[in-house]
């Protein structure tokens, strides 16, 4: 495997009886790349992202995430990855400082560490004055960049994000990605599944997902050159509508 | 190790957070076995009657005495006239109205024989029983006090003895079975719902891509509540014994060991129906339709098993409650070990082997 790709998936199959949910999808993902993993609902985005986390079985092909086996290293995939759902989940009874020392503690991080990098994430977010308020209490958009930031706490190689942003305002979608970009830049490698076409237009490359396969995948400028429409919203209706 | 200490503490977070499960945990327990003991019983007392006395003479105000005397009844009043009994009832405050006929010491003296009716307001038929019975032996106990000098010829006596609850008291009736209930409910419900908690809030999905395994997260959930029962079973066992003088005649390293037993039981079936459900209202319903009410009607906690129509006898057997009554019972009232109770132990494990097996394989599918 190159030292480059992080993610690598060749005719990744999920078959659920005799319903094919996701069909041979190949492709690959680079190192600190924001790649983009677009598809209407039922599509089997959810699917295919359940497969390269480790929590659901392929039923055939191949597929190699952070450098581990989907098949056979499934318990090192996820310690080396970063998940958030679409579903907001943090708890809510837990405060803010609570809620951080727990999700870094079932990574693994030692008392110091966690301390260390708690103080810098709620420095970073702002957070300061809400430490020990109940999460529960805080407005959506901050809840989901904690949200966002808790995921990253153990240094993963690559973050999984499903639907980040359903729900929040434009300006908080906006905030949230720029936490996105940073941590691009830092080097972790972001796989995003979105509604928003205008948010493809954000990622290095997109991926378009239509019944169970990948019809299109390449940077959002290309694609868009060639279905010959301006925007990322008339790319997807085309590939969508058949 | 370090990873499951602060899963834990998450978990007593949530639980004291929550004042609704704060209250199941430890304001039921206190409540019910505090209800049942003393307001919830079948023994009688104080009972209010009213005599019918035709006669008034020595004799009847010897047996009027008798019976006030006694704690079981107290009366109170007097009436004059057959045509008062009814209403007498309807007022609603007595339950037994004792009718002496005419001349009653005359013919008790002179034809060995006289009538005495006891009426009582079946409305409630246990307690109507009850007042009859206690009626009919106090007099019975005053002929014999009459009788002390003479023999009669033929006579069977027969002598009862109630043995492991010679009083009779209900309160020993039902602190096992209090226990029981409360264990279940504690168990197998707060632990399903805590479980289709981080489900229906989508916790579940991120502690799943954790490094944690799933053995891990289902361990880390119900071990809070391993510790919360057996913390309630000791708090119910001391209550019984300070507040209601109940005594423990078995071992109680047993006891603790068969409550420990049975609690696993039901986290383990806590645990399935959490695998079967997906949300919390779906949990509880399962738990209270599919748990609640079978260890309450089919266990023997209330209804004796063995007046129960066939069907619902052999249903009973399913039921993991039945068998830790009878374990609980066993010990506590007639004070026997092991060496009795291995069968009904026995079974309580097989049941909850099987409970975690059918949970792991329903997790698997839902995995997939």
């Amino acid at each position: 495997m190159s030292n480059n790709k992080v993610i690598l998936a060749e005719g990744l199959t999920k078959m659920f009886g005799d319903f094919t949910a996701v069909n041979a999808i190949t492709f690959n993902v680079e190192k600190g790349e924001i790649f983009g993993f677009l598809g209407a609902n039922g599509a089997g985005k959810t699917t295919a992202m359940k497969m390269l986390i480790g929590i659901s079985n392929p039923t055939s092909g191949k597929a190699n995430v952070a450098g581990f086996d989907v098949f056979t290293h499934a318990e090192d995939i996820k310690k080396n990855i970063g998940y958030m759902s679409q579903k907001f989940a943090l708890y809510d009874d837990l405060t803010v400082k609570e809620n951080i020392t727990f999700f870094a503690g079932i990574y693994g991080l030692s008392k110091n560490e966690i301390k260390e990098k708690r103080a810098i994430l709620i420095k970073e977010l702002g957070l300061e004055n809400v430490t020990n308020k109940l999460v529960g209490s805080l407005p959506l958009g901050w809840k989901q960049k904690l949200s966002f930031s808790v995921s990253l706490i153990h240094n993963p190689k690559i973050v999984f994000l499903d639907e980040p942003t359903g729900g929040v305002d434009p300006i908080t979608r906006r905030q949230f990605w720029e936490l996105i970009y940073k941590a691009a830049n830092e080097g972790t490698t972001v796989f995003v599944t979105t509604h928003y076409m205008d948010e493809a237009e954000y990622c290095d490359r997109v991926s378009i997902m239509v019944n169970g396969k990948i019809e299109a995948l390449d940077t959002p400028k290309n694609l868009k050159k060639q279905y010959k429409v301006s925007n990322m919203n008339d790319v997807f209706l085309k590939l969508a509508r058949g | 190790m370090k990873r499951f200490v602060g899963f834990i503490k998450k978990e007593f977070y949530h639980i004291f957070r929550d004042r609704r499960s704060l209250f199941i945990l430890f304001g039921m327990p206190i409540a019910q076995i505090l209800l049942f003991g003393f307001a919830i019983t079948n023994e009688i007392n104080n009972v209010e009657i009213a005599i019918l006395d035709h006669s008034k003479d020595a004799t009847t105000k010897e047996i009027i005495n008798k019976i006030s005397a006694s704690k079981y009844f107290s009366i109170n009043e007097f009436i004059e006239r057959e045509s008062e009994i009814e209403n007498a009832f309807k007022k609603g405050k007595i339950k037994a109205v004792l009718n002496f006929e005419k001349d009653f010491s005359k013919n008790f003296i002179k034809e060995k024989h006289a009538n005495i009716q006891v009426i009582t307001d079946a409305t409630d038929p246990n307690t109507a029983n009850t007042i009859s019975n206690y009626v009919n032996a106090i007099i019975k106990q005053y002929q014999k006090e009459l009788n002390k000098d003479v023999t009669i010829a033929y006579q069977v006596i027969p002598e009862t003895r109630m043995v492991y609850n010679p009083e009779l008291k209900s309160v020993y009736m039902f602190v096992p079975g209090v226990m029981t209930v409360i264990l279940m409910l504690v168990s197998a419900m707060m632990t399903s719902i805590s479980i289709t908690r981080e489900k229906e809030l989508g916790t579940m999905e991120i502690l799943l891509v954790s490094p944690l395994k799933p053995s891990q997260v289902i361990i880390g959930k119900v071990f809070p509540y391993i510790f919360l029962s057996i913390i309630n079973a000791t708090v119910i066992v001391l209550l019984s014994i300070f507040i209601f003088n109940m005594p423990i005649h078995g071992s109680l390293v047993l006891l603790a060991f068969e409550s420990v037993v049975f609690i696993i039981t039901a986290l383990a079936l806590g645990i399935l129906i959490s695998t079967i459900s997906a949300t919390q209202q779906t949990a509880m319903m399962i738990s209270l339709m599919g748990l609640m009410l079978p260890v309450i009607l089919l266990s023997g906690f209330i209804f004796p098993i063995s007046s129960m129509p066939l069907p619902l006898q052999f249903i009973s057997n399913i039921i993991p409650a039945k068998w830790f009554i009878i374990i609980i019972k066993g010990i506590m009232l007639k004070g026997v070990g092991l060496q009795f109770l291995w069968k009904e132990t026995l079974i309580l494990l097989v049941m909850t082997v099987f409970f975690i097996g059918l949970s792991v394989k329903k997790y698997k599918i839902r995995l997939e």
